[in-house]
């Protein structure tokens, strides 16, 4: 079976490509060192094959760059590929027929087969027709510890939460910030996410987000986990940074014990030449509940009316999904591969956790998968208004957070 | 003033069909017909008309009521936008104006180095303000900007970072925008100063009035054309202030210092959720024009002036 | 002053304004070092300070090296002056996977800001003209709506337009682009152009027209000749504007190869991932900074009295 799917991805690249060369313009958002380097890789396997990528680039993140995508869809002058964030963002444009159809190509290669989770394929699909590409999988439910922190303060490094939480204080002490926060609303609520899905666990943070209960938010469960969120608040005074890497940065450097972020942390810590177990440790699910959310990018290829540009889209398109390509660009991502059929190069004791708890199936839909961005944003404001005022008491968000969830579709 | 009498003067000439009249400058204007009513007034009233509808990633006619204004209306970051941007908008106004005349009435003092002064003061004009939020950000950072350049000297409890503190975070922006704009209303202010007959000055001194009095009470109502340009041009800069927060806070800490450009910005592209972005963005363009409608009917219409 | 006569070309210009041209007005200090002048200096000089501080951070930090950087405060001058980062913010950052730095989009900026420049001032000119000397009915309701129009955040337009070029069939060319520029560049140039010209004496009007004279050659022959520092004053806010602007650039072009110079500073500046290296972000905003700076440096005397001249008499 997987002999064959290689066998019929490389005969479909070496066809189109022998037939046509064509010129793609690809718009991402992907600028930084690593991020760009992970682009080169689909760029060089694309123009290998007798193409063109034309890189489209826009630095900013999403909310820069997509207004400039839709721009360009509603303009009729679409790229031929854009990244997206997969899961709702990309609704609309499908259902206003703006989105090109490529179920043959997941058929033709089989994604069903090869997508794990298959989670993933699925919010490329809508109406069991497949619009989209998911490249890599990044996850949210990870906790960063610095070795050197602890040793300073004279305890152990933490293996869950509660433990983390008592000897929040011994570190306190030794001069160090026990929580690493950066100051935008995005690390502040996905934070929250992570600590609720660890500690108020899987079903009640599926009621939350997928069933959208907001009567499970005025629940017990959530109630210890906004009452912790508030104790984290604390933990964090001390250290005013905005970005999520200066945050980072901080618990390389040692000033903070711990920050609560997705997997993309662990390039700062390679990049600052930090090796995993000797000098930060990692607890996916906060040494709670070990799950991971199976977020990620997906890329979109807009309709176009040109035969020759959809045939080269859909050569693309199989491309970003062929083992070479998944092991290049996701070890240049720092990201996992959507097929576990291959091996990254490097794997580290971390990654290798992710792996495993892959390979075992203790996955979750993310976010972007199940919240509207609509809903994303008003929590955002919601947990950066709480995160950043000490008046504001757990109960009061607690309320709020509900009334955003009850409205929410 | 010309422009009342030439009218009348041509109106006194050959007299052919209404329409027909000052035609070369008919269609001289027409670019500015069209940008004033296909562009402004057309993209304000496709603006309005999908206010009212539940749009989301893409402009859609379906209809909503005035569900994204009970929204608008019962979102606490609306409200502290809002109330932000009044703060921000009156200090800014009012200290532009200030620092600006100072600064243009130190310059007419027939001092050395004028020059360089101006130039000096009127740089920061050239930079975006993606630029001048990076760069105050930096200076103004507690780890190695100003606060720990003061801590360094001795001061070891100066605490300045109001970057980090939701209280008085907006004079941190405060700060920025000052140093982007002042130079150009201090320009236009000098230039007034300029315009000053000599004369008033000599008269004033027979009289025996003082310098500052003589400012307030002469030159200042002199140079209200100034002022009016001024404020437009302040104005205007203040409603649109978005860029500056993005690049310098961010909006914060938390949604401390969110003003309603950036709010309209992150429903219409961050929560995909264009109609809730029209809707406030009316709101704003409504205070906008019941402000500016009496305003500019006094300046620009309906009377002589001269 | 030494270049009034640059300004004073024209006969005309001097009836228009000639206290403008005189220099200083306010009243004469009395002595050199008397405490009044010690107050006009210490004040000009520790406002200035404050003015100049960010650039010489710009500049102190984009001649450092980054080790420097991380350990020193940022108002220190360089240790050991460094152009690397000026070499890597021009030629070799990366944008997404091209690594030519800014160099990429410098032409493409001038090729959008040349032609937006002189359909912009061309229009704002003529518009300034036809409402202070040949008011038509309704000229004021057109000029109300484009006043207003000065307060519309420009994002909330993004959309509108886009359709707008659609239905044309401009988008994503040039000439799209270039009437973007020149419709959001309209409203405060039409007011300065008005103003300007509504300050020139009616003799010299009435006499062009008994001479037969007909609405554009009294603006050819007459009006323009001597209205040059309002049309610097306009060059100048509308160079800045078009050099600086990013969102229309990158929205209204649908070509990454013509995208301006300002996508790559943004690309180069908020790229989020990564140690963020200050030194090349300062030099890339200074190198981006470059051509308004340059314009502003030559042209300073030219700008204040053409304001002068624009804004005052209203």
């Amino acid at each position: 079976m997987k002999l064959t799917t290689k066998l019929l991805a490389a005969t479909a690249i070496c066809g189109a490509g022998a037939a046509s060369a064509t010129e793609l313009e690809v718009m991402h958002w992907w600028t930084s060192g690593g991020e760009a380097n992970a682009v080169s890789k689909f760029a060089e396997a694309w123009n290998a094959a007798g193409n063109t990528w034309v890189d489209g680039a826009i630095a900013g993140g999403g909310d820069t760059a997509r207004p400039i995508m839709v721009s360009r869809i509603i303009g009729g002058d679409p790229p031929a590929a854009f990244q997206f964030n997969h899961g709702r963002q990309a609704e609309e444009l499908v259902e206003a027929g703006m989105i090109l159809d490529i179920t043959d190509v997941s058929e033709q290669e089989g994604w069903a087969d090869i997508i794990t989770p298959s989670s993933l394929l699925d919010s490329c699909t809508y109406d069991g027709r497949v619009f989209c590409v998911p490249v890599n999988i990044h996850s949210w439910q990870w906790m960063w510890l610095s070795n050197g922190a602890y040793e300073a303060a004279g305890v152990d490094v933490p293996t869950t939460w509660t433990e983390y939480v008592e000897t929040a204080d011994a570190v306190r002490e030794a001069g160090i910030v026990p929580l690493a926060m950066g100051g935008q609303s995005w690390q502040q609520n996905g934070s929250f996410g992570v600590m609720a899905l660890a500690l108020a666990g899987q079903d009640a943070w599926l009621a939350v987000n997928q069933d959208k209960d907001s009567e499970v938010v005025m629940g017990p469960e959530y109630t210890r986990v906004f009452e912790a969120f508030g104790a984290a608040r604390e933990l964090s005074d001390g250290l005013n940074v905005q970005d999520w890497n200066q945050a980072t940065a901080a618990v390389i450097n040692d000033t903070a014990a711990a920050q609560i972020m997705g997997d993309w942390a662990q390039g700062e810590f390679a990049l600052a030449g930090e090796v995993a177990g000797e000098d930060y440790s990692c607890l996916p699910g906060l040494g709670e509940v070990a799950l991971l959310d199976t977020g990620g990018d997906a890329f979109f290829f807009p309709v176009t009316g040109d035969p020759e540009i959809e045939a080269a889209q859909k050569e693309l398109a199989a491309l970003m999904l062929s083992p070479e390509v998944q092991v290049s660009f996701n070890s240049a991502k720092g990201s996992l591969p959507v097929r576990p059929d291959v091996d990254l190069t490097t794997v580290n004791e971390c990654t290798q956790k992710g792996l495993d708890l892959l390979a075992e199936g203790s996955t979750v839909p993310s976010g972007n998968q199940l919240l509207s961005p609509d809903t994303t944003t008003q929590l955002n404001d919601l947990m950066t208004e709480f995160w950043e005022s000490p008046s504001m008491t757990p109960a009061e968000v607690q309320e709020q957070y509900a009334a955003i969830i009850a409205d929410a579709d | 003033m010309a422009s009342i009498d030439t009218d009348a003067r041509s109106r006194a000439g050959r007299r052919p069909n209404r329409l027909f009249k000052n035609m070369n400058a008919k269609l001289a204007s027409l670019p500015m017909m069209f940008t004033a009513l296909v562009v402004f007034l057309g993209g304000t009233i496709w603006t309005i008309t999908y206010s009212f509808t539940s749009s989301g990633l893409l402009p859609r006619l379906e209809w909503a009521g005035l569900e994204q204004y009970a929204r608008l209306w019962s979102s606490r970051k609306w409200l502290v936008s809002i109330e932000n941007l009044a703060i921000y908008g009156f200090l800014s106004l009012i200290l532009t104006l200030v620092i600006a005349f100072i600064l243009a009435a130190l310059l007419d003092r027939k001092i050395r180095g004028e020059d360089t002064f101006r130039t000096i003061f009127l740089y920061p004009f050239a930079l975006s303000f993606i630029v001048t939020g990076l760069v105050w950000q930096w200076i103004l950072n507690p780890q190695f900007g100003v606060q720990d350049v003061v801590r360094d000297l001795g001061w070891t409890n100066f605490n300045f970072d109001p970057l980090n503190n939701p209280e008085i975070v907006l004079y941190g922006l405060l700060i920025a925008g000052l140093w982007q704009g002042t130079g150009l209303i201090m320009c236009i202010m000098l230039a007034g100063l300029r315009g000053i007959d000599e004369d008033i000055w000599k008269a004033t001194r027979v009289d025996g009035i003082g310098t500052v009095k003589t400012y307030l009470v002469v030159i200042i109502p002199m140079m209200r054309p100034v002022f009016v340009t001024s404020l437009v041009l302040i104005g205007s800069g203040i409603v649109k202030l978005y860029d500056l927060v993005v690049a310098q806070t961010s909006g914060g800490p938390g949604i401390s210092s969110e003003v309603p450009a950036k709010y309209v910005m992150t429903s219409m592209f961050g929560g995909q959720n264009l109609g809730q972005g029209f809707a406030a963005s009316t709101m704003m363009m409504l205070s906008v024009i019941i402000i500016l409608i009496p305003w500019a009917y006094l300046e620009f219409g309906g009377r002589k002036r001269g | 002053m030494a270049d009034v006569g640059i300004l004073a070309t024209t006969k005309a210009a001097e009836q228009i304004a000639p206290r403008t041209l005189d220099g200083p007005s306010g009243p004469r200090p009395k002595r050199r070092f008397s405490r009044a002048n010690i107050i006009v200096y210490g004040t000009l000089f520790i406002v200035a300070v404050y003015y100049a501080l960010p650039l010489y951070v710009m500049i102190v930090t984009s001649l450092k090296g980054m080790p420097e950087i991380q350990m020193g405060n940022i108002f220190a001058p360089p240790i050991e002056v460094t152009f690397e980062p000026w070499v890597k913010a021009w030629s070799e950052a990366c944008t997404g996977i091209n690594c030519d730095g800014l160099s990429r989009g410098f032409w493409n900026s001038v090729n959008i800001l040349i032609p937006s420049l002189i359909v912009s001032i061309a229009v704002a000119s003529i518009n300034g003209y036809a409402l202070s000397m040949w008011k038509f009915k309704g000229s004021e309701v057109f000029f109300s709506i484009l006043m207003i129009g000065a307060f519309i955040p420009y994002q909330v337009m993004l959309y509108p337009i886009v359709i707008m070029l659609r239905e044309a069939g401009l988008y994503g060319s040039l000439s799209g682009l270039v009437l973007v520029h020149v419709a959001f560049g309209m409203p405060i140039n039409t007011l300065l152009f008005r103003n300007y010209f509504a300050a020139i004496p009616e003799e010299l009007f009435k006499a062009a027209r008994v001479d037969g004279a007909g609405f554009w050659a009294i603006f050819f022959r007459i009006i323009m000749p001597m209205s040059l520092p309002i049309f610097v004053v306009a060059l100048i806010i509308q160079v800045t504007g078009i050099w600086n602007d990013f969102l229309f650039g990158v929205t209204y072009i649908s070509s990454p190869d013509r995208y301006p110079m300002t996508v790559q500073l943004n690309n180069i500046v908020n790229s989020v991932q990564g140690v963020k290296e200050y030194n090349v972000n300062m030099a890339a905003t200074l190198l981006t900074g470059l051509v308004p700076l340059t314009i502003y440096f030559i042209s300073g005397k030219l700008f204040v009295r053409g304001i002068a001249a624009g804004a005052v008499k209203g």
